[in-house]
């Protein structure tokens, strides 16, 4: 089993990562031993992935680490309030991301940062929110890639509204016409997040009306300190059932099946065939944020039986087997990730730091007198201060 | 007499009410092995298991719903929230089920649930993890609303909301968890529900609750070096509120403050004025001031220094009052 955790027993009598969570069938095109198989549903959607297009996924999952590396490495300097890392996930996110079409929109959890970059958002600009100088951080219109989302699951209805608005724009479309042109959706979340309301009644409306939206969920094993088996005593994938659509359950750190399923599943929400729910079985590598401590919970023997199955490290082997990378290739990748690194470092000092006047201004559109009066009442009373501080604020 | 922070007050509370009714349990996310995120429940599972101490499923709703549940089967359940910001997919349950229930069925039922939420800012944080939400659950009959402010009451108070018949929500002062106190561990010192003088004085009163409380003894200390003597009042009860301990330190001292970290439009600080306006116009020497948040979203990070109430706010305020 390509995704099999080696759980200790517990001692404790308290449930762990079992067979139930991470066993059964998943798909999978490229095992751990980075040895490719065929499949014979899924292999046609990936059937156009040349050397050159993996070497290009590869560097995209690299710079992904390099970055998560720098920004974990900017918390622990202080330099951010806090940061979530996404290691060992970059294959489910590069290869869904990236079967994204540029008028699909993305709705991100806040862990998305492979994601966010397959949709050409700036690394350094994901560094907004968490260095406290911004609570969105990038123009979600400029990529279709929406802000992130801090209280679980609340984007997911959101996604499944925005999908319900493209059949709305949609409805005079054939088939053939909304498979070229059309767009959809795609609503990340966890395995945690799986048990909100929102995700429920998300999952209700869009079945009921064929919303074009691919619901992704990265079922990486933990909800800060709960496994799994609190969240659901199935395969997440097989709830979409009860809804009325597919549920498929891929080896989330196979980026070429979660490339694969993805683009499958979209093709299918973009048609107006409705949803689909995509399971990608995968590990969180690292803690939750910056202020968590895994050894509180979880076996280092379990996050160990999970590094040779690291979605790098896999690819690599692939590549390396398959004669598509050599080690100037890897070198030159891990050289460009570190000036990459060594840029958005750079450009996160440059963030102008904000200040709390502005913050009046985006409250309503439209004029309003409450906040006229207490904007107003602030810049009295830091005028008030102007002679100790010559710069106004404190 | 032993002294500790307020996380650890709270901590020895639970276990004491554990302790002492079989009833008892808390549920919440992460409160188990990890001991919650702010460590609050830390060590509590380890002593009285899986049955006692949940580590829930990741939704409010399903938690506030449950605790409903086990409390109409005779249990008492204490509920933690995360963060202040994930209260709300629990807010339909808090408001419309847990709050009405005694009244709807007549007083036959009680729904004995406790509801632990860290609030506040000042920790420097991202997004839905620094408000101050209280308002809107004290324009919720049926719930009442507890904040301690140091650990002697983070200690005593948990165990009386426990307790208590009624649905109580703990809103605890995340910033000041780190907080030392002395904590008397024999016998409660107060009531739940009552405001306390926490600082005597006779030109001002400034009432504030929970994270302001010491801000609000800081600024009366800075008063008195400029000869203004400030009264300070813990309201320790949001609801209901303890206006008879307010309104006798307004008729000793004239003018009075309000002082919180939500906003203050709609906000507490209003009905305290408004109280006051009625029962002690006479003895006013100038409108009652509020100092509380602006009318936006919780700032980034980077500015939360400006928008939450400090010292030279309240001092700004005094200034004012005694310009009357
Ligand atoms: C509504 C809500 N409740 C609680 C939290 C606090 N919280 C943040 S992340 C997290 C765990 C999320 O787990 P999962 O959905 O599996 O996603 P992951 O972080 O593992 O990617 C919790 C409980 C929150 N952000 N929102």
């Amino acid at each position: 089993m390509a995704t099999t955790s080696q759980a200790s027993p517990a001692s404790d009598g308290l449930m762990t990562p079992d067979a139930a969570a991470a066993d059964g069938p998943l798909i999978q095109l490229l095992d751990e031993r980075g040895e490719l198989h065929a499949d014979e549903r899924f292999s046609a959607y990936v059937a156009d992935v040349d050397a050159d297009e993996l070497r290009s996924i590869y560097r995209d999952m690299a710079l992904t680490r390099r970055f998560d590396v720098e920004a974990t490495a900017l918390q622990r300097q202080g330099q951010l309030a806090l940061w979530v890392p996404c290691r060992g996930q970059e294959a489910a996110q590069i290869g869904s991301g990236r079967a994204t079409r540029p008028g699909d929109y993305i709705f991100p959890t806040y862990r998305e940062h492979g994601v966010a970059w397959t949709r050409q958002v700036d690394f350094a600009e994901m560094l907004r929110i968490f260095r406290g100088v911004s609570n969105g951080g990038w123009d979600p219109r400029e990529n279709n890639f929406h802000m992130y989302t801090m209280v679980l699951a609340a984007q997911v209805p959101h996604a499944t509204g925005y999908a319900m608005g493209i059949n709305h724009d949609q409805s005079d479309w054939d088939t053939e016409r909304r498979a070229a042109e059309g767009d959809a959706v795609v609503a990340y979340f966890g395995d945690g997040s799986s048990s909100e309301g929102d995700v429920h009644e998300s999952m209700v409306f869009a079945a009921s009306f064929d919303a074009p939206i691919v619901f992704f969920c990265q079922n990486n094993q933990w909800a800060i300190s709960v496994p799994f088996e609190v969240q659901s005593k199935v395969p997440l994938a097989s709830r979409a059932a009860g809804y009325g659509f597919e549920g498929l359950r891929v080896d989330g750190n196979d980026v070429l099946a979660c490339l694969a399923v993805t683009r499958y599943a979209l093709e299918h929400a973009r048609r107006g065939d409705g949803p689909v729910f995509i399971e990608a079985v995968t590990y969180r590598m690292s803690a939750h944020t910056t202020a968590d401590d895994p050894t509180k919970y979880r076996a280092s023997e379990e996050e160990l039986s999970w590094e040779p199955k690291d979605p790098l490290l896999r690819l690599e082997a692939y590549l390396r087997s398959s004669g598509a990378g050599d080690d100037a290739f890897f070198e030159q990748v891990a050289a460009d990730a570190d000036e990459m690194a060594a840029g958005v470092r750079a450009k996160a000092f440059t963030f102008p730091d904000p200040v709390l006047a502005d913050s009046f201004k985006n409250v309503y559109a439209e004029a309003h007198p409450l906040i006229r009066e207490e904007s107003e009442w602030f810049r009295q009373y830091e005028a008030g201060f102007a002679d100790n501080h010559p710069g106004g604020a404190r | 007499m032993t002294t500790m922070t307020i996380a650890k007050a709270i901590n020895s509370g639970l276990r004491r009410s554990l302790e002492s009714d079989e009833k008892s349990l808390l549920i919440g996310e992460d409160i188990g092995r990890l001991g919650g995120v702010y460590r609050i429940t830390d060590g509590l599972l380890a002593d009285f298991g899986t049955r006692r101490v949940i580590d829930s499923p990741l939704a409010e709703s399903g938690i506030i719903g449950t605790c409903i549940g086990m409390a109409l089967r005779g249990y008492r359940p204490v509920a933690e929230i995360q963060f202040d910001g994930f209260v709300f997919p629990g807010f339909n349950q808090i408001t419309t089920q847990l709050a009405k229930m005694r009244a709807r069925s007549e007083g036959r039922l009680t729904v004995p649930v406790v509801i632990r939420i860290p609030y506040g800012g000042g920790i420097g944080s991202v997004e839905h993890h620094s408000e101050s939400p209280e308002a809107l659950f004290a324009h919720t009959a049926g719930l009442r609303i507890i904040t301690p402010s140091n650990a002697q009451d983070a200690y005593w108070m948990i165990q009386q909301a426990i307790e208590c018949e009624d649905p109580v929500i703990v809103f605890e002062p995340k910033r000041r968890y780190w907080l030392k106190g002395e904590v008397d561990t024999e016998r409660p010192a107060l009531d739940a529900f009552k405001a306390q003088v926490v600082r005597e004085g006779h030109h001002a009163t400034i009432v504030a609750y929970g994270p302001l409380v010491p801000v609000a003894l800081a600024a009366a200390d800075a008063a008195e070096e400029d000869g203004y003597s400030v009264e300070v009042v813990d309201l320790r009860s949001i609801s209901p509120i303890d206006f008879d301990t307010v309104v006798a330190s307004v008729e000793k001292t004239g003018r009075l403050i309000v002082a919180h970290e939500a906003p203050t439009f709609g906000g507490i600080g209003g009905e305290i004025a408004s109280r006051v306006s009625e029962r002690a116009f006479l003895s006013l020497e100038a409108p009652v001031l509020r100092v509380g948040g602006f009318h936006m979203p919780y700032p980034v990070a980077k500015v939360e220094e400006d928008y939450l109430p400090d010292i030279d706010k309240l001092l700004e305020a005094l200034d004012r009052l005694f310009t009357y």
